[in-house]
């Protein structure tokens, strides 16, 4: 399983990187979504991976921190999803409007 | 421990500005009177805010207790609750975001208000972000503050559109999405070395960590400072700066001079606490990286602005000088220095606001009309009915004499740029000098070139401003001079009078700023302070718990 989410986040950054490298601007918003994607499942993955543990004590009471997986990152993944969601959409706009006003959607704002 | 409603205050820097910018986004684009009015109380009771923590700071201080006030947010104690700490550095920046905070909005009422929707949401909005980011005592707290003021900052950077605008805002964005992004991945590894993200928790953790541990650590909080420096502006992480500022409205611009110092405390905050001093190997961790990434900074800045053709360029290229003299200053050594970091980081970012509020002004009246002055809506459906640009009368008083006034205040900002005696760019460069110079017994050759180089960059401002200044204001031009308003006059006049009180009282100032340099680096007091933070009473917790 490490294996699997190691390999998934370095192709997700790999992916990532290429595409804000690109000069289009539609490239540049994918690009920094699937950075984000990464760096959430990277996040989680800083918690220690854990199959069928919850998060939260059980209604018996019982505390034993061996059965349980850490809650903090999962918090932690799900304020950085949803700032990087909000930031994607107002890049969206920033997009929109340069393309109206510049007429291409170059990055610089020109095909040169 | 503090008592009371008191004891409140520390969140109502944070507070305050949310529950105000909330309030305003109920109200219509047309009632914007009521909007400055509300935008208005709020800043100047963040400045009372400020003040009254900043004059509690001093009491403590001096009367040799502790200064450093923990706030437990939700009454859960720390390192597993949200902490917010006041202490003598980040009451020091309070006070200065909210002047400039005043000075900003004041100036807005001239026009820029009313150049695009939402100003003093955003204004405001950016304030919490500041205010949130200077208080924090914990390092995703610190992430969740640098959002809010960067999402506040894209929108004040696009404030009144144009194509100029929405260019560089969307470099801008784009930059600083990919700073998070290397923010996220550096608290994840700190996470998952220490497990936790409590300053004060991680200082206690870190001498103990060895192996393979350390390196993730060390790797982690590199990639935490990259993110840091790509705010300060250090080169070659810092190209996108002088573009970006020289874009904004001059409002927003003004409260721009302060972001990239954000990123400056948080490196003085975060490396000075857990890294630095007795510790071993923490002692050196990324020092002289920050000593030669700041002098080549300096370099940066100081070939920019002789190059720079436009005054708003040679603006940009001044934050940039002040983020490198201070970056160098910072890797350089710690003690004696910080004291000085900190009284040239306070006059350098009045002066630079004081700059870009004053520069718009002084170009007016040049023979183009600035790319600044555009204004114009992005999208067809937006409101623009409160837009009256050309030919309005109705704002402010009009003061005569104006050219006098800008060229007395712009000589005043080119002398505080470049750190002239007898203001108080110089006293801060002197400092500088005077401590860097004291640090050791040999001092070693990087430092010599750090010292030259704050010496050259000056005197390269002094021609790059003078130079600006004969061709904007002693050529004659054919047109009327447009009136300056009182609305404009007076928020430049407020912080060089305030750059002009850290001049007469130099004295005590220093003082402060010595003191706050060296709680800095008292980690165990820091330590002490926020982990032993005590839940408050029974009686103050009031009768429905338990």
């Amino acid at each position: 399983m490490e294996v699997v989410l190691a390999l998934g986040i370095g192709v997700l950054t790999a992916s990532g990187v290429w595409l804000i490298l690109r000069p289009r601007t539609f490239q540049l918003v994918l690009g920094l979504s699937l950075l984000s994607y990464a760096v959430n499942l990277f996040i989680y993955a800083m918690g220690r991976l854990r199959v069928d543990a919850p998060p939260i004590v059980g209604a018996d009471g019982t505390v034993d921190p061996a059965a349980l997986t850490d809650p903090l990152p999962q918090a932690l993944v799900l304020t950085a999803i949803v700032i990087s969601f909000a930031m994607t959409a107002l890049l969206l706009v920033v997009i929109l409007a340069s393309r109206g006003l510049t007429g291409t959607d170059h990055v610089d704002g020109d095909d040169e | 421990m503090m008592n009371g409603w008191a004891s409140h205050l520390i969140v109502a820097p944070v507070l305050l500005p949310l529950l105000a910018s909330a309030t305003m986004l109920l109200l219509n684009e047309r009632q914007h009177r009521t909007k400055n009015a509300i935008a208005m109380v709020t800043v100047l009771a963040l400045l009372a805010v400020a003040i009254s923590l900043i004059v509690e700071t001093i009491d403590l201080g001096f009367s040799g207790g502790s200064t450093t006030r923990v706030y437990l947010v939700g009454d859960w104690t720390a390192p597993f609750g949200i902490v917010l700490v006041a202490d003598w550095l980040s009451t020091l920046m309070l006070l200065l975001t909210s002047i400039l905070g005043v000075a900003a909005l004041i100036y807005s009422h001239a026009r820029w208000d009313r150049a695009g929707p939402r100003f003093q949401t955003l204004l405001l909005l950016q304030l919490m972000g500041l205010n949130g980011a200077f208080l924090t005592g914990d390092l995703f707290n610190l992430f969740v503050f640098f959002e809010i003021l960067l999402a506040a900052s894209y929108g004040l950077l696009l404030h009144g559109s144009g194509a100029q605008r929405v260019k560089a805002g969307l470099h801008y964005v784009a930059i600083n999405v990919a700073t998070s992004l290397l923010f996220l991945i550096g608290v994840a590894l700190i996470y998952g070395v220490a497990g936790t993200l409590n300053m004060a928790d991680l200082a206690t953790i870190i001498p103990g960590t060895s192996g393979a541990e350390l390196t993730l650590l060390q790797s982690g909080f590199a990639v935490l400072g990259i993110a840091f420096l790509i705010k300060a502006g250090m080169w070659p992480v810092g190209f996108w700066l002088p573009r970006t500022y020289a874009a904004a409205v001059p409002p927003s611009a003004a409260l721009f001079a302060i972001l990239s110092k954000v990123g400056v405390y948080a490196l003085l905050r975060v490396y000075l606490l857990l890294f630095g001093g007795d510790w071993g190997w923490t002692g050196n961790f990324g020092e002289e990286w920050l000593l030669y990434g700041g002098i080549a900074t300096i370099i940066y800045g100081t070939v920019g602005i002789l190059a720079a053709r436009t005054l708003s360029r040679v603006a940009g290229y001044c934050v940039i000088i002040s983020s490198g003299t201070l970056l160098g200053a910072i890797g350089a050594g710690e003690g004696a220095v910080i004291g000085g970091v900190l009284f040239y980081l306070v006059s350098s970012t009045l002066g630079i606001s004081a700059f870009y509020l004053l520069l718009e002004l002084v170009e007016r009246r040049g023979s183009e009309a600035s790319v600044r002055a555009v204004v114009e809506p992005v999208f067809e459906d937006e409101y623009t009915g409160a837009r009256s640009l050309a030919g309005e009368d109705e704002v402010g008083v009009v003061i005569p004499a104006s050219i006098a006034i800008l060229g007395g205040g712009f000589v005043f900002c080119a002398l505080l740029l470049a750190g002239l005696p007898p203001l108080s760019g110089f006293i801060a460069k002197f400092a500088l000098i005077q401590g860097l110079l004291d640090l050791r017994d040999g001092i070693a050759p990087a430092i010599w070139v750090l010292v030259a180089m704050l010496i050259v960059s000056g005197m390269a401002t002094l021609i790059a401003t003078t130079r600006a200044g004969i061709d904007l204001i002693w050529t004659p031009s054919e047109r009327q001079p447009p009136p300056l308003r009182l609305a404009e006059a007076f928020p430049v006049g407020l912080l060089l009078l305030v750059c002009l009180g850290l001049m007469v009282f130099a004295g005590p100032v220093m003082l402060y700023m010595d003191r706050a340099g060296s709680s800095i680096q008292d980690r165990q007091g820091y330590i002490t302070s926020v982990l032993g933070a005590e839940r408050a009473s029974k009686e103050e917790r009031g009768p429905r718990e338990r």
